[in-house]
C-alpha cells in the first residue's frame, strides 16, 4: 500500500477543518473495509486518512419522535442490534445483516457504504426506501439531503472537500408500516448484490390497500435508485397482483444495468421486476404486524 | 514515508507496544513484528476470514483493519484461545471431529466460533452456518466444521451446567 | 479412542486424533508465509497487465535507485534453457516453457505473467519498487477461445509449438507452429458398427469455464542462496522433491545444492507442484546475500497459477433399448493456458472410464490460449468429461425409461473390462459405489415439492502410484519415529502412522510422524494422484516389516536361538519354548542390543486400481432467479479399506463441495481484452458454509489387491460427480437441460425462460 498518514480528530469541527486542510487528498476512515481494500488495490490513494470511528455524533443511534438517527461510523453489528431498528425500520436491519460477513458488520457502516457509493451497496437501497436524509457537516456549517440524491456515480457522491456525513436520519415509522430488503446473488453469502431492492410499504387499516410506498433500487444503474414512479403507482391501490406487478413494471422501466462478471443486462432487469414483487409482499406481511417467511440470502 | 508511530494494545492479555507505519494493517503487525503467524492472511480484502481476530469482544478481519486503528484495543488471537496448555472446547471438538484438513482456515474459523458461542452459546445449524459464512474452507465442505462447532456449544452447554 | 470400525484390523478403521492437530488449533503450525529469518528481504512482482504482448524493453532503473530496494531480477537473470525437456515427477516438462512462466522471456502470454521482482527491505517498499518498473510492450490479438485457437488463422502464441501427436491420432499435416499442441486419438472396437447397434444416440456439445483449485493459502517461497553455494528453499509444496528438482533445472545447478523444507501447507489439491516462486527468489537472495521471501496476492494465484482448463466438449452415447450402452464417441478441447500440458489424456482416458463400452472413439486437443498455463486439480480432466457422459446418461435413461442407477449397474465397468485408451481393470467397485446409493436411506425417499429435483452421477479416477520413501526409528519406549518425504495436506501424515503402527501392532498414537526435508528422507513422489496413502502407507508398511526383522535378529541374540526360530506378531517377538517379549520390552532392550533399531521402507512398483465413486443430490430451482439451492447430498465412493475413516468422508465432502462451486457459481470470467475481471474471492465465488448442506458419506470398501491394507486413494473421485449430478437434478427439477458450467443463475434462467 502507498504511503499515508493517519490523524485521529477528537471532534467533528477538528474533522472537517483536517479534511478541509488536505483539500481533496484525505478521506474519512470509517470502518474502513471497503476503504482499505481500494487502497490495497490502489483505486484510491489519499494522502490522510482521518479516523472518523470514535467521533460521538458518528456514533450516534438513537430514536425520538422525529424519527431515527444513525451516526455515519455506526458499524453493522449495532444497527441490527438495535431494537428499534429490528422493530420498525426492519429493512435496514435486513441490508446491514447482509453486508459482508459478521467479522464486516463488526465494522462496516451505513454511512462508509453510502460514501463509497457503489452502485450496488446493500444498505442504500433500504435509506431510500426509508427516506433516509444524510446529515452532511462543512467548514461553511450543515447541509441536509435526500439519501437518493447523495450518489452521484460509481464511486462519486455530493460531498465537497472539508465535507463529512455526521448521520443518516430517518423520519418516525407511519402506523400499518413495514419494510425490507433483498438481494440475487449467486452464493447465499458474501456476495456482491446483482439487484438489490428495498421497500417501504404503508397499509390502511385494514391492510387491504397501500397508502404508500417507496422502492430502492442497487445494481441496476450507475447509483442505488429511488422509484419514485413504482412506489407512487402504488398509492391508494389495493394489495393485489396487479398492484405489484405495476410497481414492478415501472421499476423495471428505469433499470440500465450493465453486463458484467456479475450478472447480464438482461438478467439485473428480470429480476429486479421479480425481487420489487417478492419484497413488497414481504414488507407488506410486516405492515401487517406478521412475520415473514424470509431465509437469509436464498 | 509517513512517520512511524507508537500503537499500544493487548494481545491475549498482554500490553504490547509497537511502531508502525500507517499503512500498515493489524495482520501484518500480528504476524510479523509480533510474531503471532497463527493469524493468516488468504485474501487480503475481507473475504476469506483467515486473518479473523476478536478485536473488543467482536470479531474482525485483521487485514482490513489498520495497526493504527487498534490503539487502545483489547485483541484476541488464536494463540489466546488454550487456556495454558488445556485447549478449550472449541479446539478440542475441531480435532475430535477431524474439522480440519489442511488448517490454514482453521485458526480464522476457530476464533471466529469463540465470537459465535459467545454470541450466542446454543446455535443451531442455520446460526452456525450464517455466522461463519465469512471463513472460507476449501478442504471439508464444512460439514465436520459445522458438526464440530455444535459439539464444542453442547460440551460448553453442559460444563455450565454443572 | 474410537472403536475400530473393520474387525480385520486394530488400528486401521478407527479414528484417532491427528498427530499435527494440536499445533494447527492453536495456530503453532509452520506454514510457507510464517517463516521468519534473520535479515530477511520481502519480495515482489511486476506482472503483465496485458494478456498477450511482446516485451519491447524493461528499465529497472528507478525502481534499483528506491532506498529500501536491494535487488532487482528479470528473466535475465535465469540461464537459457533451450529446447530440453525434462521429467519432473509427475509428468515431464519442456523447459523453455517452464522458464518462461516463471519469469517471461520476451513475450507475455496472460495477464499476471510475471516480468520482474524486487527484494526490498520490507513488502512496502517491494511494491512502490514495482511500480518503477518501466516495461514498452507491443500488443498482440488476445486468443481467449479454445475453439478460435484452433482455427487455421488464429494468432498464434508459441513459435516452437507444433502438433504432437498421442495414441493413435495421425501425425500433423505440417510442421508450421500451432496453439494445438497435442492431439490425442484412442480407438476400442468398431464405432460405426457400434451406433448401428443403438436403438437411440444422443449427442451434445459442452462447455466448461476454467475453474481455480482455490486454496487458501496463497504460493510462496522463501530462499537463502547461501555463500556455499548451497540453497535452502522454506515453501509450502505438495511435493518437496519435484521443487528441488525445478529449482536446480531453472537454476541450473545441481540437484544436491538444494534443500526443500517444505512447511505445513494450506491446500493444494493439485495447484502446488509446478514452480513459480523459487527461482526467483533465489536470484534475489544470491544478488543480496540475505534469505528473500515472496508471497502472492490473492489475485495472483487467481491470475497467474495454474487452474484447471475451460473447455468444450461433443460427446455421443448410443445404447439399445433394452438398455445397453453400445458406442461413444468424443472429440474433447481443453484450454491448455499459455503453455502446453492441460489435462486432455486424462480427460479422454476417463470419459467413459465408468462403463463397458464396447466400441468407443477419443479424440483430444491440448490447445494454448492467452489464459494461465494450467495444472493439476483433483482428478484433472475428469470432472469436465464426467459432466458431459454422466449427463447423457441421463438423457438416454430417460428415452428408454430406464432407472438411471439400474443402469449404471447393468453397464458399470468392472474387473477385465478393457476401457477405451487400453487398460484393463482389475478389481474396481464402480458397480458396489451405484448400489451404495441406490439402496441408501436419501435415493429410497422420495423428494416432494415444487421445482425440486433429484440427480445422480458417477465419477472414475486412476490414482497413482509412483515412489515413497520412509524411514522409522524405534524409541527406547516403545514408540516409533516415523520420517516420511510426502507433504501432508490433509492428515496423511496420520493414515500413514497407522498404517505403521497396524504392522507394528502398537497404537496409532505410538508412532510420531514427521514429514522430513529433501536432505533428510529419501524421494517421493508428489502429494497427488491420491498416491500418499496407498504408497506412502506402503513405504511405511515396509519399514514396519524390516523393524520387525531387526527385531526378530536382537530377539534371537537375547534367547541365543536361531533367528528362524522367532517371529513377529501380535505387536512382539515369540520365540520357542513360548518365550515372548512385546514391541515395548524390546524398545527398552535395544541399548544394550547393538544400539538403535531404523527400518526402512520403499514403494516404486506398486500401482492402483482405480476408484469410483457415485454422488446422489436433491435440488430445488428458483425458477424466477434461476437459482440452485442444494437440499441434500450424498456421496458414495470405493475407499477400498478406509484407513481413518474421518478423513476418507473428510475427503469425500470436500470435493463433493468443490465440485458444486464448479457447477454453479466457479469461473474465470474474462474480458476482451484477456483480463479476469473476478480475481478475488468474492466475485470467485467458492461455496461458503451457508451455500451447502451437510455432505452425507457411504463409504463402500472393495480392497485394492495391490495394497497390503487394501488401500485406494479417496481424494480426486468426489470432484468429478457433482456437476453432472447437479445438471441432472436439475432437469428433474425445471426440465432443463445444462450443458454449459457454470449452471450459474442468468445461464439457468435464459434457459428457464426459453421453456
Amino acid at each position: 500500500m502507498h504511503a499515508f498518514d493517519y490523524q485521529s480528530p477528537s471532534t467533528v469541527a477538528e474533522a472537517i477543518e483536517l479534511m478541509a486542510k488536505h483539500n481533496g487528498s484525505a478521506r474519512p476512515l470509517a470502518g474502513g473495509t471497503d476503504l482499505i481494500d481500494q487502497m490495497r488495490v490502489g483505486r484510491l490513494a489519499p494522502d490522510v486518512l482521518i479516523d472518523v470511528k470514535k467521533l460521538d455524533e458518528l456514533n450516534v443511534l438513537s430514536a425520538d419522535a422525529a424519527g431515527l438517527h444513525v451516526g455515519a461510523a455506526v458499524p453493522c453489528y449495532r444497527i441490527y442490534g438495535d431494537e428499534t431498528v429490528n422493530s420498525q425500520y426492519t429493512a435496514l436491519a435486513d441490508s446491514c445483516h447482509i453486508i459482508g460477513g459478521i467479522q464486516i458488520q463488526s465494522r462496516a457502516s451505513i454511512g462508509g457504504n453510502l460514501c463509497n457509493s457503489g452502485p450496488a451497496a446493500d444498505s442504500t437501497p433500504s435509506m431510500i426506501a426509508l427516506g433516509g436524509v444524510c446529515v452532511i457537516a462543512g467548514p461553511s456549517g450543515s447541509r441536509e439531503i435526500a439519501v437518493e440524491s447523495f450518489c452521484t456515480g460509481p464511486g462519486k457522491n455530493v460531498l465537497e472537500p472539508g465535507e463529512l456525513l455526521v448521520e443518516v436520519r430517518f423520519p418516525a415509522r407511519p402506523a400499518n408500516s413495514g419494510s425490507h430488503y433483498r438481494r440475487m446473488i449467486p452464493r447465499n453469502e458474501m456476495d456482491i448484490a446483482v439487484v438489490g431492492v428495498g421497500a417501504s410499504v404503508t397499509l390502511d387499516d385494514s391492510g387491504q390497500n397501500f397508502v404508500s410506498a417507496r422502492i430502492g433500487l442497487g445494481a441496476i444503474a450507475a447509483t442505488p435508485l429511488f422509484a419514485e414512479a413504482a412506489g407512487e403507482s402504488l398509492a391508494g391501490q389495493p394489495v393485489n397482483d396487479e398492484s405489484l406487478e405495476k410497481a414492478a413494471a415501472a421499476a423495471r422501466e428505469i433499470a440500465s444495468p450493465i453486463t458484467d462478471m456479475r450478472g447480464t443486462r438482461e438478467y439485473r432487469i428480470h429480476v429486479t421486476g421479480v425481487l420489487v414483487k417478492r419484497v413488497l409482499q414481504a414488507a407488506i406481511v410486516r405492515a401487517r404486524g406478521e412475520q415473514i417467511d424470509y431465509c437469509r440470502g436464498h | 514515508m509517513s512517520a512511524k508511530r507508537v500503537v499500544t494494545f493487548t494481545v491475549n492479555g498482554d500490553q504490547v507496544e509497537i511502531l508502525c507505519e500507517p499503512r500498515q494493517s493489524l495482520l501484518e503487525v500480528l504476524r510479523d513484528d509480533l510474531d503471532l503467524t497463527g493469524t493468516k492472511e488468504g485474501c487480503s480484502n475481507g473475504n476469506c476470514g483467515a486473518c479473523t481476530v476478536i478485536m473488543d469482544g467482536r470479531p474482525v478481519v485483521s487485514c482490513l483493519v489498520l495497526a493504527v486503528e487498534a490503539e487502545g484495543a483489547e485483541l484476541r488471537t488464536i494463540e489466546g484461545v488454550a487456556c495454558g496448555s488445556t485447549l478449550d472446547e472449541v479446539q478440542a471438538a475441531f480435532l475430535e471431529g477431524a474439522a480440519l484438513q489442511c488448517g490454514i482456515c482453521t485458526p480464522g474459523i476457530i476464533v471466529q466460533t469463540e465470537a459465535l458461542l459467545e454470541e450466542n452459546p446454543n446455535p443451531t445449524e442455520d446460526d452456525v452456518r450464517f455466522y461463519l459464512a465469512g471463513n472460507l474452507c476449501r478442504c471439508t465442505g464444512y460439514d465436520k466444521i459445522v458438526r464440530a462447532v455444535q459439539a464444542a456449544a453442547e460440551k460448553r452447554q453442559v460444563a455450565a451446567s454443572n | 479412542m474410537a472403536t475400530a470400525e473393520n474387525p480385520k484390523y486394530k488400528v486401521i478403521g478407527t479414528r484417532p486424533i491427528r498427530h499435527d492437530g494440536a499445533d494447527k488449533v492453536t495456530g503453532r503450525a509452520r506454514y510457507g508465509a510464517d517463516i521468519q529469518l534473520s535479515g530477511m528481504l520481502y519480495g515482489a512482482m511486476l506482472r503483465s497487465p496485458h494478456a498477450h504482448a511482446n516485451i519491447k524493453s524493461i528499465d529497472t532503473s528507478k525502481a534499483e535507485a528506491l532506498p529500501g530496494v536491494r535487488a532487482v531480477a528479470t528473466s535475465a537473470d535465469l540461464p537459457e534453457q533451450g529446447d530440453r525437456v525434462v521429467e519432473l515427477g509427475e509428468g515431464a516438462a519442456n523447459m523453455r516453457h517452464l522458464t518462461a512462466n516463471v519469469l517471461a522471456r520476451g513475450k507475455v502470454l496472460y495477464r499476471g505473467h510475471s516480468i520482474a521482482a524486487v527484494a526490498a527491505d520490507n513488502i512496502h517498499i517491494a511494491e512502490e519498487a514495482i511500480k518503477l518498473i518501466e516495461v514498452e510492450y507491443e500488443l498482440l490479438p488476445p486468443v481467449m477461445d479454445v475453439v478460435g485457437a484452433m482455427a487455421e488463422n488464429a494468432p498464434v502464441l508459441n513459435d516452437d509449438i507444433r502438433t504432437e501427436s498421442v495414441g493413435s491420432a495421425p501425425p500433423a499435416k505440417d510442421s508450421k507452429p500451432t496453439n494445438v499442441a497435442k492431439h490425442f486419438l484412442f480407438e476400442k472396437g468398431d464405432v460405426a458398427a457400434g451406433f448401428a447397434e443403438a436403438d437411440i444416440i444422443v449427442e451434445r456439445e459442452f462447455d466448461t469455464a476454467m475453474v481455480h483449485q482455490g486454496y487458501i493459502e496463497p504460493h510462496n517461497a522463501t530462499v537463502l542462496w547461501n555463500t556455499d553455494g548451497k540453497l535452502t528453499v522454506w515453501i509450502s509444496t505438495q511435493g518437496s522433491f519435484t521443487v528441488r528438482q525445478q529449482t536446480a533445472e531453472l537454476l541450473k545447478i545441481p540437484i544436491s545444492n538444494v534443500k526443500v523444507i517444505p512447511t505445513e501447507i494450506g491446500g493444494g489439491f493439485g495447484g502446488k507442484i509446478s514452480v513459480y516462486l523459487p527461482p526467483v527468489a533465489a536470484v534475489l537472495s544470491k544478488k543480496t546475500g540475505r534469505p528473500v521471501k515472496l508471497v502472492m496476492s490473492r489475485t495472483n494465484v487467481f491470475e497467474a497459477t495454474g487452474p484447471t482448463p475451460g473447455s468444450h466438449m461433443k460427446v455421443k452415447l448410443g445404447a439399445t433399448k433394452d438398455g445397453k450402452l453400445v458406442a461413444g464417441e468424443a472429440w474433447i478441447a481443453f484450454e491448455a493456458g499459455a503453455y502446453t500440458g492441460s489435462p486432455i489424456g486424462p480427460a479422454c482416458m476417463c470419459v467413459f472410464a465408468c462403463y463397458d463400452l464396447p466400441h468407443g472413439r477419443v479424440e483430444g486437443f491440448d490447445v494454448c490460449v492467452n489464459k494461465p498455463r494450467t495444472n493439476a486439480y483433483r482428478a484433472p480432466g475428469s470432472t469436465h468429461v464426467a459432466f458431459a457422459t454422466e449427463t447423457l446418461v441421463n438423457e438416454i435413461c430417460e428415452k428408454i425409461d430406464v432407472d438411471p442407477a439400474e443402469f449404471r449397474i447393468n453397464n458399470a465397468a468392472k474387473e477385465g473390462v478393457r476401457r477405451v485408451d487400453g487398460p484393463v481393470y482389475a478389481r474396481v467397485g464402480m458397480v458396489e459405489t451405484v448400489e451404495a446409493i441406490k439402496n441408501s436411506e436419501h435415493y429410497k425417499t422420495a423428494l416432494e415439492g415444487k421445482y425440486r429435483g433429484r440427480g445422480i452421477a458417477s465419477g472414475f479416477w486412476f490414482n497413482c502410484g509412483l515412489k515413497s520413501a520412509a524411514s522409522a526409528t524405534v524409541n527406547p519406549d516403545g514408540t516409533v519415529s516415523l520420517l516420511e518425504g510426502s507433504t501432508d495436506i490433509g492428515g496423511s501424515r496420520t493414515g500413514i502412522a497407522m498404517q505403521l503402527a497396524e504392522a507394528l501392532g502398537i497404537t496409532a498414537e505410538e508412532v510420531i510422524p514427521a514429514v522430513g526435508d529433501t536432505d533428510s528422507v529419501g524421494y517421493c513422489d508428489v502429494t497427488g494422484g491420491s498416491r500418499v496413502t496407498f504408497a506412502t502407507g506402503i513405504a511405511a508398511i515396509e519399514a514396519a516389516k524390516d523393524i520387525q526383522r531387526q527385531l526378530v535378529d536382537r530377539a534371537a541374540m537375547i534367547w541365543e536361538v536361531d533367528s528362524s526360530h522367532v517371529s513377529y506378531s501380535d505387536g512382539g517377538v515369540h520365540g520357542p519354548d513360548g518365550k515372548q517379549l512385546s514391541f515395548k520390552e524390546m524398545a527398552a532392550k535395544l541399548h544394550g542390543t547393538g544400539g538403535a533399531v531404523i527400518g526402512r521402507g520403499t514403494s516404486s512398483e506398486a500401482t492402483q486400481g482405480g476408484a469410483f465413486g457415485t454422488h446422489c443430490v436433491d435440488v430445488e430451482v428458483d425458477v424466477d432467479l434461476g437459482k440452485v439451492q442444494i437440499l441434500r447430498y450424498t456421496a458414495a465412493q470405493d475407499a477400498g479399506t478406509a484407513i481413518h475413516p474421518s478423513y476418507v468422508e473428510g475427503q469425500m465432502q470436500g470435493g463433493a463441495v468443490q465440485g458444486i462451486g464448479w457447477a454453479l457459481n466457479e469461473e474465470y470470467w474474462y474480458d476482451e481484452q484477456g483480463e479476469m475481471r473476478n480475481s478475488t474471492y468474492l466475485d470467485y465465488r467458492i461455496p461458503t458454509c451457508y451455500d451447502v448442506p451437510m455432505i452425507d458419506t457411504i463409504i463402500v470398501e472393495v480392497p485394492d489387491p495391490q495394497h497390503p491394507y487394501g488401500v485406494r486413494g479417496v481424494g480426486e473421485v468426489p470432484i468429478c460427480p457433482p456437476p453432472a449430478a447437479i445438471a441432472n437434478a436439475i432437469y428433474d427439477a425445471v426440465g432443463v437441460r445444462m450443458h454449459d458450467l457454470p449452471m450459474s443463475p442468468p445461464k439457468l434462467l435464459a434457459e428457464i425462460l426459453k421453456k
